[in-house]
């Protein structure tokens, strides 16, 4: 039942605001909204840890720790999100970038978009998976264009033509499984269910679904931004409003992996080799490094933490790509690390530029004497996503890095250098916008940091202590990666 | 005997597809694209009736149905409107090289039937022998993506490769199910709705539905 509410709730949103979104009140009915998903979201997270994995609806919805988890993730996120996003998207429009009318497409695409997510992350059915991973894309292209400027509108565009054509692939390798399950369960819906398929997996034909997997991986891959797929991301996250950026950043590119690695549970079953973890690895270690390399030339704020969101989702991508107890482990630890303290980073970044009128880096100097709480916000959120202990990051990093020199000895210096080289850019370039001369004005009204804080002191919480039975959640979650 | 007969229709229909699909690539004139694509459509949607028919699947007439409202009346009607809307049907591309194009294309005809070979072989529907022209199509679409620099022939070149991939699926399994198909097909419907609006942004701030002017995000 509780499923139903969580998706209905929101997908109502973006009706009645789609409808009524031009009101005054908008962005208050937006939080409405969200804070009903959140709870929505914590009473089936309650029922999963009492009762443990559920099918739900004639098989058509599944959930276990591994979902629910990113399902309680999403609609926090997306809760907090909403916080920051009244005053901001208010300001804005006083600033005269945006009007009512595109607020109300805001708001209504913003809920749209949520319902989508966790639809992707609830259904049991590969195929709707890919439909409601692609609603999510069309849900957010006019949210990346909403300023009309030629940059965002450009940025839209290479956003919708690169992720169409990538999950194009992801459609293919959808036809391919079913060709594959057709055999096994016979034609007819349930053969695209996730439950069915994986009681089945180790009958499925090893050669389609090692085809499968190679397209479903760069198909879905494009979405995680992985590289060489991730051309879109940083001028999606730069162009559009910034909850646009914290909500893409924290929680899309956490869905798309979602994705991949439903398919490679299956794919694993079936060909009993590393084939698919291999080849996560490769394509995890490819975007850490070549995003490394890329932070250092950003002059664009938001352009810059764009990559270093490349750069954790890579890191992700390879952890559970090495598979095992403790690196699936690790690697949901970090999405969740990741999710909580980008977001935090993009709403401090985006009352950083506000104030400054610009998201070049060279124009925002010296946040902690105008705005002292914008600069301890970035400032603590930097530090916290450079992995810099006792922050919830470095107890991930570190444990993805230990297993790796076991494992993996080959990929350690890799990852070493260049979890260095975005330690010293990113470092260097923030650390003036902190603490440099300035003549910025102050913020003319109170910014909305409350999130900034909740989501840091949440990450700085679980690097000093993460509860037992959050850890038995992760681990039983870790399980059923195949650890 | 009737089905032997059928059969032949539908790989003389496959070929039809094909033949389209060259006939896109080398197509200057959007108005003409449009209409290239409405026949698209017709073929795809005649030839998974067709298959339905002569093999008993009867979901798939839903599927033929559905192409047929959206891929041959609805979009092509719509893009005809935008088209006069955006006053660009007379549009002309200048197209590098249209013979080197359809060499190209001649190669990954040739690819697109070895990739489908092995999976044609392990497959069990009547219909696998256009598995591998249903490749060459998504191939082509993607080559026409390529080559164009107009926002239109774009997403004519995307919604072509949503074709192929979906005689692609008719050909290896007689069809997806039928909630991921129409699923399928409303994301296409949302998606071009989209881009229509889309398309208007894109002319008000650039005066040109010319994506040559889009080539500033870049790295340095």
């Amino acid at each position: 039942m509780e499923i139903y509410w969580l998706l209905g709730i929101p997908l109502a949103g973006g009706t009645f605001l789609a409808l009524w979104g031009n009101r005054r009140n908008a962005p208050e009915i937006n939080v409405l909204f969200s804070l009903l998903t959140l709870v929505a979201a914590g009473v089936l997270t309650a029922r999963i840890v009492a009762e443990g994995p559920i099918v739900v609806g004639d098989d058509w919805f599944f959930i276990d720790s591994f979902n629910v988890f990113l399902v309680a993730l999403t609609a926090f996120v997306a809760f907090t999100t909403s916080l920051f996003s009244r005053p901001y998207m208010r300001i804005e429009k006083e600033h005269g970038r945006l009007t009512d009318k595109r607020l109300r497409l805001y708001h209504s695409s913003y809920q749209i978009f949520i319902a989508a997510m966790l639809l992707a992350l609830t259904t049991n059915n590969m195929g709707i998976l890919w439909v409601s991973m692609e609603a999510a894309t069309l849900a957010t292209v006019l949210l990346v264009s909403l300023y009309r400027t030629p940059a965002s509108l450009e940025a839209a565009w290479k956003y919708f033509i690169l992720c169409g054509v990538g999950i194009a692939q992801a459609l293919f390798g959808t036809i391919l499984l079913y060709f594959a399950a057709e055999k096994v369960l016979g034609s007819g819906g349930t053969a695209l269910l996730w439950t069915h398929l994986n009681a089945v997996k180790d009958q499925l034909e090893p050669t389609v679904l090692q085809l499968a997997f190679v397209f479903l991986l760069v198909g879905y891959g494009t979405k995680v931004g992985l590289a060489p797929l991730h051309n879109w991301l940083p001028d999606a996250h730069a162009e559009g409003p910034t909850p646009v950026s914290a909500v893409l950043s924290g929680l899309l590119l956490n869905v798309a992996l979602y994705a991949v690695m439903r398919s490679k549970v299956l794919v694993d079953g079936a060909l009993g080799t590393e084939m698919a973890g291999s080849l996560m690895m490769g394509f995890g270690l490819l975007s850490v490094v070549v995003a490394a390399f890329l932070i250092k030339r950003q002059t664009d704020v938001k352009r810059m933490f764009a990559y270093s969101s490349i750069e954790h989702m890579g890191l992700v991508t390879f952890a559970f790509g090495m598979g095992g107890a403790v690196a699936s482990f690790a690697g949901l630890l970090h999405m969740t690390m990741h999710s909580l303290t980008k977001s935090a980073i993009f709403f401090a970044v985006g009352h950083a530029t506000q104030s400054a009128g610009t998201q070049l880096m060279d124009g925002i100097r010296g946040l902690i004497k105008t705005n002292p709480t914008i600069g301890w916000g970035l400032m603590l959120g930097t530090v916290a996503i450079l992995g810099v202990p006792p922050f919830g990051v470095f107890a991930s990093e570190f444990l993805i890095i230990t297993t790796a020199m076991h494992e993996h000895p080959w990929a350690t210096p890799f990852l070493l250098i260049a979890l260095g080289v975005a330690f010293a850019s990113i470092f260097g370039k923030v650390q003036p916008m902190v603490f440099g001369e300035t003549e910025l004005p102050k913020l003319p009204y109170q910014p909305a940091l409350a999130p900034v804080f909740i989501h840091l002191g949440l990450v700085l919480m679980l690097g000093l202590f993460i509860p037992p039975y959050l850890a038995l959640w992760y681990r039983q979650a870790a399980a059923l990666l195949g650890g | 005997m009737s089905l032997t007969y059928h059969l032949q229709v539908v790989n003389l229909l496959a070929a039809l597809l094909l033949l389209i699909s060259f006939a896109m690539l080398s197509q200057r004139r959007i108005v003409g694209l449009v209409t290239l694509f409405a026949w698209q459509g017709a073929a795809l949607a005649v030839s998974t009736a067709l298959v339905g028919w002569s093999t008993g699947q009867h979901h798939l007439y839903y599927s033929a149905a559905l192409t047929l409202a959206l891929k041959v009346i609805a979009m092509p009607w719509f893009f005809y409107r935008l088209v006069k809307k955006l006053d660009v049907g007379r549009d002309v591309e200048p197209m590098i090289n249209i013979p080197t194009t359809m060499l190209i294309g001649i190669v990954l005809v040739i690819f697109a039937f070895n990739l489908a070979l092995p999976i044609s072989q392990m497959s069990g529907t009547v219909t696998r022998s256009t598995l591998g022209i249903a490749m060459a199509t998504v191939l082509l679409a993607f080559l026409m993506m390529i080559t164009r620099s107009k926002a239109i022939p774009q997403v004519i070149g995307f919604l072509a490769m949503e074709n192929g991939l979906f005689f692609a699926a008719t050909s290896a399994t007689y069809g997806m199910p039928l909630v991921v198909e129409m699923g399928v097909a409303l994301d296409v419907l949302v998606g071009v709705f989209v881009l229509g609006i889309f398309f208007f942004q894109i002319r008000e701030t650039f005066d040109s539905l010319d994506l040559k002017h889009m080539e500033k995000l870049k790295e340095r």
